[in-house]
């Protein structure tokens, strides 16, 4: 296949970015969408070219950290599939295609197609664990755990922490990322001592760096691990007992 | 306080039967206060399993920690890429599992060439790691009554593998990484984020501290504490092709390894039977289908060679079940290593499958028809779809093609039974070291050894050191040591980026991966390792002088990472040729072809190998120096291993 890549160059996150052509040429319709980037960086290379930074790691679309938005969509045309797992038999023969980085404020670009998703880690430090030391624990069996609630929570925790949520969100909310951890936590019985501590810590530093959601559903569709809308009911459903509950603690009636 | 490495290794195995070792050792150890633990410095490299498992509990206790990873979170680390599940010697399932079995079958699957007292103690603290991390709201699978669900795996008779479907590592992951995001709220853990550390700092013999780049701004910043935890993990992309993550690399430890912590049994690298062949030449990785689809799956090819008959047209009286004929007690679940070199056979007998016939069946038609489709779709799902996407292919009606590919290495640094290297004040933990799989690592132990290292282990071990460092300053970073270390970083960096040369870095990986798995891969012989150490030392000659890398140091340049990565992969490839041309024998994953059976199996010398072959960096115009750590086997004695 012969294509045209239309890809996104900044230099640092204080430079002026600006769009570059450039040909892929006799791309296999087998090599995933990031190998056929390795080509035309090793081609970009032997020509003198500064090849495209582009964030990448296991290639096996669990590590979350590949993260581009392909002709204006998260990770690109196939569902529930990150960029490193989608391949190029997606795409036709002399195809142009759209390469640009995550873009929400909450994501600072760091160069080229590369952004700074810290504002996650804030977001877990926040409340996104149990307290419990090593050593502390109990027998795993001691506390059954139903086993939907085991699957449900489960659901959640397959989130991969990559970020479209947020780049497919027109507001650049975190909304799906923070409920996806917090339901995690807060569905099983070992999370409930926390619950509402966490969700209202957690949901406050999201809001720190990212939009405010207006229930668009966009972030869902972009998900590569299909993390549903519903956690983000939940979520939403422990803020408000979880501020109602603060309420009480300072002295004032709810 | 001078201290000199020794000349002879000591392993510190504490006296006393097996199962009194880790209590002997745990009650006669040396405490640190816990008003006094503040005043110690612990610098933890790498964020895996291993590494946040272990920060996170420093932190815990009450330890200042510094915590390093080049990625940009902490929990990417390629821990997060393990599937199939974790071991624990729980017996939830009365299917008579015990500690004692535990400890058995990771000797035995290690082919005997593990250190008894340290396998013994992974297998004691087995049961707490899944306490642990059920505690922190790990999701492993349930039974409908709400207790744990446990599955088997390969090269053993029990039960004892706990999982979240096929995502055991990612939430293993998650929870370490979540008890050390709480540790960084707190405090008590400072965390560096796309920060890669690229030397360790020595004085007087000791670490003291490291050397680490700004992966964003290329700033060569130097740290110092009274102790340095490399948690780096394995050396597999070495082969280039491998189904490791991209960035994962041997620096940390090949850096080590040259300030004098000898290196063990670098050849004992684990070929994964289950992997997605490889399409074309552009491939960048290989994909793992996890071990637990051979719990359903039957692997097979065509009876004759050349048979290129779609699968399902070709009968059963065609096929050739070879793993359930040669191995019918374990069949489809015997070892990794068996079933590598089983599959590795069948392709050199021109019996591959695939346009490229580079693989080998691997076919659920009698489990859906056994269970239906709903329970394997249960069991396997995300599997089955990734498999799909990668291949284009259904599983559920065209068998999968699978062929073994590199996937963990068991060697690594030497570390005696504190987790300690040759160096005193730095320790290797998790992959990294070389410790407890022997010559070949059984499915699902290798989350079981990273976080038994990281919460259970080292977090004791430490203190018996940092003891007597007590009202001690770490070495400052004003020190000629680390203006030393840094300069002499800044100047390999420089050499790179001042390179006129022609070929990419990825280029000369792609070759080096060539030589390693042709010659140091399934199979091994005396010529080819000859040749394979004349080949690297010649392209590593080759990629200094004509290596090709842009930009600059200031900024984010992956290929500049890359480089200095591939650099330490010629003279790690090196080493694990020589290693494997010093072991006239086969066992685990490393088969030499002079020492097999008649039936072409494992053939081991126990009278003259049953040693760890540990190397001593000696400098960059000598051979490296090997040590021998004797290994006794007081209550197993080694047989020949038999899945038959």
């Amino acid at each position: 296949m012969n294509l045209t890549l239309k890809v996104w160059r900044q230099d640092g996150p204080a430079a002026a970015g600006r769009f570059v052509m450039y040909d892929a040429t006799d791309i296999s319709p087998d090599m995933s969408f990031l190998e056929m980037l390795d080509a035309v960086n090793e081609q970009l290379i032997s020509e003198g070219q500064l090849p495209i930074e582009f964030d990448h790691d296991c290639r096996e679309g669990i590590c979350g950290t590949c993260s581009l938005m392909i002709d204006g969509i998260p990770h690109g045309p196939q569902l529930s599939t990150a960029t490193c797992q989608l391949h190029m038999r997606k795409f036709a023969d002399g195809d142009t295609i759209t390469i640009e980085p995550w873009r929400a404020a909450g994501f600072p670009i760091v160069r080229d197609l590369v952004v700074d998703r810290s504002a996650f880690d804030r977001i877990i430090e926040a409340g996104g664990f149990i307290s419990v030391a090593t050593g502390s624990a109990p027998d795993a069996n001691l506390m059954p755990v139903p086993q939907a609630a085991a699957e449900a929570a489960m659901d959640a925790a397959a989130c991969i922490g990559c970020g479209a949520c947020v780049a497919a969100c027109p507001n650049g909310a975190a909304q799906l990322f923070t409920a996806a951890k917090v339901s995690h936590l807060n569905l099983l019985p070992q999370g409930q001592p926390e619950r509402l501590m966490r969700t209202v810590n957690m949901v406050d530093t999201m809001e720190e760096y990212f939009g405010s959601c207006t229930n668009i559903g966009e972030c869902t569709t972009a998900c590569p691990k299909d993390i549903s809308l519903d956690f983000i009911a939940l979520m939403n459903r422990d803020y408000v007992r979880g501020k109602v509950k603060q309420r009480r603690l300072t002295g004032q009636r709810a | 306080m001078l201290e000199t490495r020794p000349d002879t290794l000591d392993s510190k195995v504490p006296n006393g039967t097996l199962e009194e070792k880790w209590t002997g050792y745990l009650n006669s150890m040396k405490l640190v206060a816990p008003t006094n633990k503040r005043k110690f410095k612990i610098i933890v490299v790498g964020t895996g399993l291993a590494g946040a498992s272990a920060a996170a509990t420093f932190g815990e206790l009450g330890y200042q920690v510094e915590a390093f990873t080049y990625h940009d979170s902490a929990r990417r680390a390629h821990s997060i890429a393990a599937q199939g599940g974790i071991n624990a010697a729980k017996n939830y399932h009365s299917d008579g599992d015990s500690i004692y079995r535990l400890f058995y079958d990771t000797i035995k699957g290690g082919d005997y060439r593990s250190r008894e007292a340290n396998v013994y103690r992974l297998a004691e603290v087995s049961n707490e790691i899944i306490d642990q991390c059920t505690a922190q709201g790990v999701p492993f699978a349930r039974e409908y009554g709400g207790l744990l669900d446990n599955r088997s795996f390969g090269g053993v008779q029990v039960s004892r593998t706990f999982y979240a479907r096929g995502q055991t590592g990612q939430q293993l992951l998650l929870g370490s990484y979540s008890a050390l995001s709480r540790q960084v709220k707190l405090g008590t853990v400072k965390l560096h984020t796309r920060a890669e550390m690229l030397e360790v700092v020595l004085k007087d013999g000791r670490a003291v501290g490291v050397v680490v780049r700004d992966l964003t701004t290329g700033e060569i910043t130097t740290h110092s504490a009274h102790a340095v935890v490399l948690a780096t993990g394995g050396y597999s992309n070495a082969y280039y092709l491998s189904t490791n993550a991209m960035a994962c690399n041997g620096t940390a430890i090949w850096r080590a390894y040259r300030k004098g912590a000898q290196f063990a049994n670098a050849s004992f690298t684990q070929i994964h039977p289950t992997c997605i062949p490889a399409s074309d030449e552009f491939q960048s990785k290989l994909t793992l289908m996890s071990e637990s689809l051979r719990n359903d799956g039957r692997i097979w090819v065509p009876e004759k060679a050349e048979d290129n008959r779609p699968p399902n047209q070709i009968p059963e009286s065609d096929r050739d079940y070879y793993l359930e004929r040669r191995y019918p007690a374990f069949g489809n679940l015997v070892p990794r290593d068996v079933a590598s070199r089983a599959a590795k056979r069948q392709i050199d007998q021109n019996k591959g499958v695939g346009p490229l016939h580079n693989g080998v069946y691997l076919d659920f038609q009698d489990a859906i028809q056994r269970l239906g489709r709903d329970v394997i779709e249960a069991r396997y799902g995300n599997l089955f779809e990734m498999y799909e996407r990668i291949t284009d292919e259904n599983p559920y009606d065209v068998p999968m093609r699978i062929y073994p590919a590199p996937h963990y290495t068991m060697g690594g640094l030497w570390v005696d039974y504190e987790l300690m290297t040759t160096v005193p004040g730095l320790y290797a933990i998790g992959e990294a070291n070389f410790s407890d799989h022997g010559a070949n690592r059984l499915g699902a132990s290798a989350l079981m050894q990273g976080l038994a290292d990281g919460y259970f282990v080292i977090p004791y071990t430490i203190g018996n050191y940092l003891a007597d460092y007590l009202n001690t300053e770490p070495v400052s970073t004003d020190d000629p040591v680390f203006h030393e270390a840094s300069a002499a970083v800044r100047d390999r960096l420089n050499r790179f980026l001042a390179n006129n040369g022609t070929r990419t870095v990825d280029w000369f990986h792609r070759e080096l991966g060539k030589i390693l798995i042709e010659h140091c891969g399934m199979a091994r012989n005396e010529a080819g390792l000859e040749k394979a150490l004349s080949d690297i030392p010649a392209l590593k000659e080759e990629f200094y002088a004509d290596v090709k890398v842009l930009g600059e140091n200031e900024t984010l340049n992956q290929s500049l990472e890359k480089a200095g990565r591939v650099a330490d992969f010629f003279e790690l490839g090196e080493l694990m040729c020589r290693d494997a041309l010093n072991r006239e024998e086969s066992c685990g994953g490393h088969f030499r072809e002079e020492h097999q059976t008649d039936d072409g199996e494992a053939l081991r010398r126990d009278d003259e190998f049953a040693y760890v072959a540990s190397w001593e960096w000696t400098g960059e115009s000598s051979d490296p120096r090997l040590h021998k750590e004797q290994l006794e086997f007081e209550n197993v004695a080694p047989t020949t291993r038999s899945y038959k």
